[in-house]
């Protein structure tokens, strides 16, 4: 039997904005939670899986496995190869995508009501019964290696992985999750297979679906999907500190326009602290036109297309990054307004309007999210990762509301260090010092 | 990311379409289009402007001022200040932002159903009423210049395309890129920018689409009062456009960059497009694009250079038929390891040639048609998705009846169609070839 756990219909008021989104929560039959919002008006199902632990539980010496095994999913299960199914798939209009990310493995999956068993049957086989063939996998390694080699010459991707290693070191966020050429080169069907059993279990799961579905279908549909897969996996990595001081780091790149990456330490989503993080980000670099760095560095000087600056609070280790891209011959000049803009920011906050215009922002726009099937079943999903409870889409622009200028300016000083912020350049920068 | 897109890559898929039935269409007066979307699901409102004007139709020797103006409108009016518009929208719990491409330049807000009325007050103040002051032409300036750095300058693929699109055109301006040369970029001037905002930015020249939790009554009211008092401009001149000759040799080119680390082949061909009444042409490329290079796994160039043979990494081909001239189709290969560009490319036209002489395979072709169906019921997922196709269709010479046609055209492709596009399109006469790789000697190792 299905437990229907409660059934919430929640209607998120906002300032200006009103929608409603009925969220059920599941326990199926196999024992798997799972939120479901009906909506019955499209024939199709959008359906979010994610498994906790993703690039991270690459084996010691292994790294690149998880990804690569990621990749080779879709290249043949049960008595199919690459091709047969792929055409099967072609011939019921699903789409499952699969992908792997530092904390996470998630599948996003779409199919028509009018074939969903079928979409479903054949979704299963590849997450539980993937062959692996070795030319698949060979052929899946080919096309990682050229990305690996690809992102040897992109700026953006230098900076990153320079700034990452020199952050996290041995730590799996200290390198990419594609692994390097030669651990890749490297990986066997066993390492694929080994990573295949560490990923894919049921006791770190998540599950979410949007549409045309009710919840005793839904219920039987996850436990077909996922029951067979192993109960528990292997631990996941310890906490990671960020380990870069202040400074900057100049590689040599010959390209026109340099692209810096800045980060420092940053705040977890439980911090009690995280809602007055969140708005102090949005008004100092959310990318918008009204941002702080987006007025300074681009519209008051015209040194960027954009700037922006990001909290990224992972399961592990938590940082402020931003990032942005100036003319060799501006850069200079861009980082000193960003290094000028932080120090303002961590001794004199925002101001009172600057609070509430970004208030207003917050709360219009988070109903505004809610506008798609599989929208919601990505919101729903990536909610219960971080354990938040249904009823959280009702309170949380109450969350934004009760935050003060006090807290907003209180944590601005704690949380942005100017002296700890590092640029990493990747360019011909003129007028930058490395030893600085 | 940011404001001001340039759009330049085709959809590799075809365009969705709404359903008839939510789609309501008015004319005002004054000659502007409005086409209405309805979506209840969420109480979420996409206001849109299209204008039919392109870098396509920019003056010779002004390239970029097409999107360089779609910046610049972001600056003050008469009765806003600079920045202010979007801080309005931000302060309404909305986004904003705008887009160029060859045929159109379109701004859009997505926002609460209920602030729409704010929305078209700011967006049809700022179709006659811009004031550009110099000080924000010369910032504004560098900004598109360090947006070409990010989007061009640094990415060698994005050179290679520039390179690519110029071969192909011989005459018309597509050859042309929508941010601009960097040359000519750096000459943009106010008057430049104001002369097209003059001419181009009318009501006669606009399509209004409004895609979400309304009502066709209110949104037509809503136009009437705000867009419906702008006088038409009498002076619109008709969209001519130098056409292409014919096109009588093949191309070929290398482009050569250090920063390229996957090699690739790349062959792009004259195509037709879309045209109102006359979508078949154009719907049997849809399916050639899918039969040559939409699954890795199935296609033509897929299953013969990727799995039959360990020939390349990636085999791929293209085709978008939204354009108001004539656009292309295009492969390309990206070599393995071990394998040079012209065995890549012998092998590309090895498998083309195989495909001309058997036909499609009847049962891909049963999967293609499947899937253009359901990618109509997965379209309705994403209204502002529905009002982008309407958008771009409507500027590209198409009508609202020729996007609602458009699912039964493709359904209804045959076999045999599909053979007469090929025969038509894949003529080496009309290609341009390119290579793209670190260095010319890796080409004599």
């Amino acid at each position: 039997m299905t437990r229907i756990l409660c059934a919430l219909a929640l209607i998120l008021t906002a300032t200006f904005a009103r929608a409603e989104v009925a969220i059920q929560q599941i326990t199926t039959p196999g024992g798997i939670d799972a939120w479901l919002v009906e909506e019955h008006s499209i024939p199709f199902t959008a359906l979010e899986i994610r498994i906790r632990g993703g690039a991270s539980l690459d084996a010691p010496g292994k790294r690149g496995a998880v990804n690569l095994m990621v990749a080779t999913l879709e290249e043949g299960a049960g008595d199919m190869d690459a091709r047969a199914f792929a055409a099967a798939r072609e011939a019921l209009a699903a789409s499952y995508g699969f992908d792997v990310y530092d904390d996470s493995f998630s599948v996003s999956a779409r199919f028509l009501t009018e074939n969903r068993d079928e979409a479903v049957a054949l979704l299963r086989l590849a997450l539980t019964e993937p062959r692996f063939d070795q030319d698949a996998i060979d052929r899946v390694r080919g096309q990682v290696l050229s990305i690996i080699a690809s992102d040897a010459k992109t700026p953006n991707r230098i900076a990153s992985q320079t700034l990452y290693a020199a952050a996290f070191g041995d730590h799996p966020y200290g390198s990419s999750l594609n692994g390097t050429e030669q651990s890749v080169q490297a990986l066997t069907r066993d390492d694929i297979l080994a990573a295949h059993r560490a990923v894919l279990t049921r006791d770190r799961v998540y599950v979410s679906a949007v549409g045309d579905i009710d919840a005793t279908e839904l219920a039987a549909l996850i436990d077909d999907l996922l029951g067979d897969l192993p109960a528990d996996g292997p631990p996941l990595p310890a906490r990671a500190t960020f380990g870069l001081a202040g400074g900057l780091t100049v590689v040599d790149f010959p390209t026109p326009q340099s692209v810096a990456l800045f980060a420092h330490s940053g705040i977890k989503r439980d911090d009690e602290d995280f809602f007055a993080a969140y708005i102090l980000n949005h008004i100092f670099g959310s990318g918008g036109f009204e941002s702080r760095l987006m007025q300074e560095v681009r519209e008051k000087r015209g040194l960027t297309y954009g700037i922006a600056t990001y909290l990224v609070p992972r399961d592990h280790a938590e940082l402020v990054i931003g990032s942005v891209a100036s003319g060799n011959d501006a850069i200079a000049q861009a980082i000193e307004v960003i290094r000028a803009e932080w120090a303002r920011m961590a001794e004199s906050g925002v101001t009172a309007e600057e609070l509430a215009t970004a208030k207003t922002y917050l709360t219009g726009e988070y109903p505004l999210r809610f506008d798609g099937n599989g929208e919601i079943a990505d919101i729903m999903v990536g909610m219960q990762m971080i354990g938040l409870p249904p009823d959280y889409v009702i309170h949380r622009n109450d969350y934004i509301e009760a935050v003060t200028l006090a807290d907003v300016n209180r944590v601005a000083g704690a949380l942005l260090q100017p002296e700890a912020l590092h640029f990493v350049v990747v360019g011909q920068p003129s007028g930058l010092d490395a030893a600085q | 990311m940011l404001r001001a897109s340039v759009l330049s890559l085709a959809l590799l898929i075809a365009a969705p379409v709404a359903q008839a039935d939510t789609v309501s269409t008015f004319t005002l007066d004054n000659g502007m289009e409005v086409v209405v979307i309805e979506d209840h699901r969420a109480p979420v409102v996409v206001h849109m402007v299209w204008y039919r004007i392109g870098s396509a139709d920019e003056p010779v020797g002004a390239s970029g001022v097409a999107h360089f103006l779609e910046h610049l409108l972001f600056k003050g009016t008469e009765t806003l200040a600079p920045g202010e518009f979007s801080a309005t929208v931000a302060a309404n719990g909305g986004d904003d932002n705008a887009f160029t491409s060859f045929d159109y330049t379109a701004y859009f807000q997505r926002i609460a159903a209920d602030r729409l009325d704010i929305m078209m007050r700011m967006e049809s103040d700022r179709m006659k009423n811009l004031l550009l002051l110099d000080e924000d032409i010369a910032t504004e300036r560098q900004v598109i210049i360090e947006e070409r750095n990010q989007r061009v300058e640094n990415n060698p693929g994005a050179l290679a395309r520039e390179q690519i699109r110029a071969a192909q055109y011989l005459n018309h301006r597509y050859g042309v890129p929508i941010i601009g040369w960097m040359h000519e970029m750096e000459e943009l001037s106010r008057e430049d920018a104001v002369g097209f905002y003059d001419l181009y930015y009318s009501p006669n020249n606009a399509i209004l689409i409004v895609a979400g939790d309304v009502q066709p009554d209110d949104v037509l009211a809503l136009a009437q009062t705000h867009y419906g008092v702008i006088p038409a401009e009498p002076a619109l001149p008709d969209r001519l456009r130098p056409a292409e000759p014919p096109q009588r040799a093949e191309r070929r080119l290398i482009y050569e960059d250090p920063r390229v680390s996957q090699p690739y082949v790349s062959r792009s061909y004259l195509a037709p497009e879309r045209d109102s009444g006359a979508q078949e042409t154009a719907a049997a490329l849809v399916y050639l694009a899918e039969i040559l290079g939409g699954s890795s796994a199935t296609s033509v160039l897929g299953s013969a250079l990727t799995y039959d043979t360990q020939t390349a990494v990636y085999a791929g081909a293209g085709y978008d038929g939204l354009s108001l001239d004539s656009t292309t189709f295009t492969l390309s290969v990206a070599p393995a390891e071990g394998v040079s560009l012209q065995q890549a490319e012998d092998a590309m036209d090895a498998a083309i040639a195989g495909f001309l002489e058997a036909g499609p395979d009847p049962d891909q072709l049963d999967r293609i048609r499947t899937q253009l169906r359901a990618s109509e019921i997965y379209a309705r997922d994403n209204v502002e998705g529905l009002a982008r196709s309407y958008g771009a269709a409507l500027t590209s010479g198409l009508t609202v009846q020729d996007v609602q046609d458009w699912p039964a055209v493709l359904q209804a492709v045959t076999a045999a169609d599909i053979m007469a596009a090929a025969a038509q399109v894949l003529d080496r006469n009309q290609a341009v070839t390119a290579w793209v790789l670190a260095s010319r000697e890796e080409l004599t190792q």
